[in-house]
């Protein structure tokens, strides 16, 4: 299986398998015979030590919740102010006159209507375009307002986990793919955008421009679900709107890259990530490569980039910047 | 317990996860589909069956209206949430834009593009329900604010301020005999202003081929001669009448179009 073919079935919720071992490359080979041997105390030390410090980094998630916050109030702004520089909502939009539609929208439209007219088209390709030259799922850390909320939620769902209140049941990540596609056909057979009506990405954004309403008490229901009973549960296992972004960016130059090398393996990055299946390369003796993406499930959301205490996870962007 | 067992367990819990998200999504828009609760489009708002399909739910109609007409639908309203409708009692729609904004602003063609002025609008029919109510048919006049001092709906007056409407609660009426629908009627203001030599914009073509809606006498009663509003093949239902009449609940009312009702 291809790297491609392999993040894309991870993406639809297959789960990650232990490489086979002909396919590793002789530097991976060597490195990971250099990580496996056995690591005297004041190396065990000093790499707890370097994983403590490095724990409450939060470069990344400052930045990037400025940005979240920003457009979103962006949004807020242009409609109160009425200076039509950001219209409507993230759903579709228009940005100084340039047509903007959320790619899941925008389908359940085009498949329930069965027509689509020329500002939709430029709207979907324009936007497609723009989150494959970002990264896909970016727009699930960067932009998407329930994943500030749901950010928040999760960090008091680890708060109550460790004081027991709370628990994590474990979905099959198959379901979103599932979810997507009756979706899909739902728009397609009813002829009605079925999936609109529950989407917290629409709900909340509508609610923050147009004014708060009782959907979000939908939105809270998912939020209270994740946070005592399910770890990021809608994220993860449920909102079509990640998969079909996931899928645009299968293919982006902007990726959040390993480096065998120096890494410990210790697993901070998989304890911070919303897809950790995705960093499961970063178990010992799993990379075959020395540098490797990570896959289209990503949201390059930089958790993992803050928080590796050997800089092991870095941000790339293919073509620019040189390989370490 | 077996691995089997683990994963048939993890299969019957997502199962339940993902029947609740769809069931919540249909139930979510059955209200709509079934029509239960009806309420005026925007302009140019296709057939509802089509409305519901096309809608983007992006609110950029809401946005670009000068008297802000259109609100987004509820969870409780019933009509598919994020869906943009227009309440005529609290505020119609008076086409001030003159250019159909919330028609031009639709990314999708929910509102179609095939219509550009006002009077190609079909919005709703407007009924008399209660002629017994109507000042006009009492052979009474109306002084003051057509919908008191604390209404805060505003309303484009051609000869005050072309391009900024005003709240009704700043235009106070003296009439003899009260022909507020008709007077107010964007329809019909804009025959007068083609008749006058001068249509809105300059152009010829945003003048309206029909009336639609004219004060029709009825006789006399103690209090002088009587009069009725009666709607015409012109009108679109734009529900200007509705929401400026002085009466409480109004003689004249918007009933939207229906959907078909269909699931599938």
């Amino acid at each position: 299986m291809s790297r491609l073919t392999q993040s894309l079935a991870q993406l639809f919720g297959r789960s990650p398998t232990k490489p086979d071992p002909a396919k590793f490359s002789e530097a991976a080979v060597r490195i990971h015979e250099e990580h496996r041997k056995r690591k005297s105390k004041a190396e065990v030390l000093a790499i707890h030590e370097a994983r403590e410090a490095q724990a409450k980094n939060t470069f990344w998630r400052r930045r990037r919740w400025t940005v979240l916050i920003s457009v979103n109030l962006f949004f807020v702004a242009s409609s109160a102010l009425h200076i039509n520089a950001l219209e409507g909502a993230l759903t579709g939009s228009r940005f100084v006159g340039f047509h903007m539609a959320d790619l899941n929208s925008a389908l359940q439209v085009m498949l329930a209507f069965k027509q689509v007219l020329i500002n939709l088209l430029i709207g979907t390709i324009t936007i497609a375009l723009i989150w494959w030259l970002l990264g896909g799922r970016t727009f699930c850390a960067w932009i998407c307002p329930y994943h500030l909320l749901a950010e928040w939620a999760e960090i008091l769902h680890l708060k109550l986990r460790a004081k027991g209140w709370a628990m994590d049941i474990k979905f099959d990540r198959g379901m979103r793919t599932w979810l997507w596609l009756i979706f899909a056909a739902l728009a397609f057979i009813s002829s009605y955008t079925v999936y609109e009506t529950i989407s917290p990405t629409g709900i909340l954004s509508r609610a923050l421009i147009y004014g708060p309403g009782l959907a979000l008490i939908w939105v809270a229901l998912i939020l209270l679900f994740e946070i005592f009973f399910s770890r990021r549960a809608w994220c993860r296992y449920a909102c079509p709107i990640g998969l079909t972004y996931g899928l645009v960016g299968a293919t982006s130059p902007m990726k959040v890259q390993y480096h065998l090398e120096g890494c410990f393996h210790d697993g901070a990055c998989r304890q911070v990530c919303l897809v950790p299946h995705a960093l499961e390369i970063t178990k010992p003796q799993r990379a075959t490569e020395t540098h490797l993406d990570i896959g289209a499930d990503c949201t390059r959301c930089g958790r993992c980039v803050e928080v590796c205490p050997t800089q092991s996870l870095t941000f790339e962007f293919k073509g620019l910047g040189q390989k370490k | 317990m077996s691995i089997i067992k683990i994963s048939r367990r993890k299969f019957l819990k997502s199962l339940a996860f993902g029947s609740a998200v769809v069931g919540a999504a249909i139930l979510g828009i059955i209200p709509a589909i079934k029509g239960w609760v009806r309420k005026m489009r925007p302009p140019g708002a296709l057939h509802e069956d089509q409305f519901l399909a096309s809608c983007i739910k992006c609110g950029q109609c809401v946005q670009v209206c000068p008297v802000d007409a259109i609100k987004l639908a509820d969870l409780t309203d019933g009509i598919g949430v994020g869906t943009p409708y227009i309440a005529a009692r609290d505020q119609a729609c008076d086409f001030s834009c003159d250019g159909l904004q919330c028609v031009l602003a639709c990314p999708t063609g929910a509102l179609t593009h095939e219509i550009n002025y006002a009077h190609e609008a079909e919005m709703a029919v407007a009924k008399v329900v209660a002629p017994t109510r109507c000042l006009a048919a009492q052979g009474k006049g109306f002084k003051g604010f057509a919908r008191g001092p604390e209404f805060d709906g505003k309303l484009r007056y051609n000869e005050i301020d072309r391009w900024n409407p005003i709240p009704l609660n700043e235009h106070p009426y003296d009439l003899e005999s009260c022909d507020l629908c008709v007077r107010m009627c964007p329809i019909e203001i804009r025959i007068s202003m083609c008749e006058a030599g001068t249509p809105p914009s300059g152009e010829e073509r945003q003048c309206p081929p029909e009336h639609a809606i004219q004060m029709v006498s009825t006789g006399v009663s103690e209090s002088g001669y009587t009069f009725l509003p009666e709607i015409l093949d012109g009108c679109v239902g734009c529900g200007v009448c509705e929401m400026i009449c002085p009466v409480d609940p109004p003689v004249i009312i918007m009933e939207a179009y229906p959907g078909s009702g269909r699931i599938f």
